[in-house]
């Protein structure tokens, strides 16, 4: 496993497998979006506004998806001191907090003609709009200090004890009773939804996986050759002024 | 012992504890999380009037009316094992309808009616094409209202005989 860990490494390999993945994300796209709004029938109580579901669930996946790989980032960064798990904490987060809105928007957008409200404080609501608070928390935390090392430090910290929300929003609809459907489809008497609208779902949650990999890693690129430029510039201005650096 | 194993172990530990204290927190906070109390709740309670409640449940089969003004519903909310009657002045929700899970927020007047602000339709977990609920209800293998959250032993024999 530490023979992919190591940056140069990794950078090689992204940039033979990006091609495929963005080429596979993109059809992927193409072929959910079509059965989800044109290939899948309408539900038998939610009419046309059923298709909202399609967005909202993959992001909702995604959001704690994004949160468990920040997390077991975060953890090999304390315990391993490992540098890409750092990239990869750095990288994960914003991605996280846009698929956490995204689901909270489309869940909005759909809880108004639904319920009849656009949002209400229930268990499983509530918990989700405190897992958007914890990205942002990573982020500002991240920027926080003057030494990069311990905002990275406290980052970690923060997004290993988020990690205790994640089984909260998963069981919030079973544990209390909540406003918000308990779930369809991860559930012990398999899922509730009619394949013909499992499909369209099972492809745009694949391809968000794809999207979500995609994105996390070209963001690794870039925060590696940011590093990397960064470091030759300090090179540089060495190079030209000797001693003038301690 | 390694400082990297002993940063593991610090890291592990500290996420049970973690893990723990939530818990412990969450078990507390029990009746503040739940979003709505059911019919049977109230009724063993008798919550003190003009203080604001979340009252959850299946609409009562055959219990909507419209009062004389035109514009105010009544029906009942029922968890199989009580109800409680409801007043409700506004527009009701899409998915409003007998059968279905609803929550309604409001509170109890001097004389002992439930007078709502607000009502929302709960949805449940399932979702069908209309042709597939159709031949599901014409085959008699339909469970009405299982599943809603509110009633999770729910029986297709479900009706006015368990209203109180």
């Amino acid at each position: 496993m530490h023979r992919f860990a190591n940056p140069g490494r990794f950078l090689r390999l992204a940039t033979r497998i990006q091609p495929w993945l963005k080429g596979l994300t993109a059809l992927g796209f193409a072929l959910g979006l079509y059965l989800a709004l044109w290939g899948s029938p309408p539900d038998y109580q939610q009419g046309e506004t059923v298709r909202i579901m399609y967005i909202h669930v993959p992001a909702a996946w995604m959001a704690l998806l994004a949160y468990l790989i920040l997390g077991l980032a975060s953890a090999s960064a304390l315990i391993w001191r490992h540098p890409l798990a750092d990239i990869a904490a750095e990288a994960i987060s914003p991605v996280g907090a846009a698929f956490t809105l995204l689901a909270l928007i489309t869940g909005s957008l759909w809880g108004k003609p639904m319920w009849g409200t656009y949002w209400v404080w229930d268990a499983r609501l509530t918990s989700f709009l405190l897992l958007f608070f914890l990205y942002l928390g990573h982020m500002a935390l991240l920027g926080a200090f003057d030494d990069r090392g311990r905002g990275r430090r406290s980052a970690a910290v923060l997004a290993l004890v988020g990690l205790i929300n994640l089984p909260i929003i998963k069981f919030s609809v079973d544990w209390w009773n909540t406003l918000h459907q308990p779930a369809s489809i991860v559930r012990m008497n398999g899922p509730s939804i009619d394949p013909s609208m499992l499909w369209p779902l099972f492809t745009l949650a694949a391809t968000f996986h794809l999207f979500l990999l995609a994105v996390l890693i070209e963001r690794m690129r870039t925060l590696l050759l940011e590093a990397r430029l960064r470091n030759q510039r300090l090179a540089a201005f060495d190079q030209l002024q000797p001693g003038s650096r301690a | 012992m390694k400082r990297k194993t002993l940063r593991l172990y610090l890291v592990v530990i500290s996420l049970c504890l973690l893990g723990i204290a939530t818990t412990l927190v969450l078990n507390a906070f029990d009746r503040e999380l739940v979003f709505f109390f059911s019919p049977s709740e109230i009724v063993a309670e008798q919550p003190v009037p003009g203080r604001i409640i979340r009252l959850g449940g299946l609409v009562e089969t055959g219990s909507v009316t419209k009062l004389g003004d035109g514009a105010t519903f009544s029906f009942r909310v029922t968890d199989l094992k009580a109800s409680t009657t409801i007043a409700y002045r506004g527009v009701l929700p899409d998915l409003f309808r007998e059968g279905q899970g609803v929550v309604v927020q409001g509170a109890f007047n001097e004389s002992g009616n439930f007078v709502a602000s607000e009502v929302l339709a709960k949805h449940d977990e399932n979702y069908l094409p209309p042709e597939v609920a159709k031949a599901l209800k014409a085959s008699g293998r339909w469970q009405e209202g299982a599943g809603t959250g509110a009633t999770p032993a729910a029986s297709p024999a479900q009706g006015e005989g368990t209203s109180q």
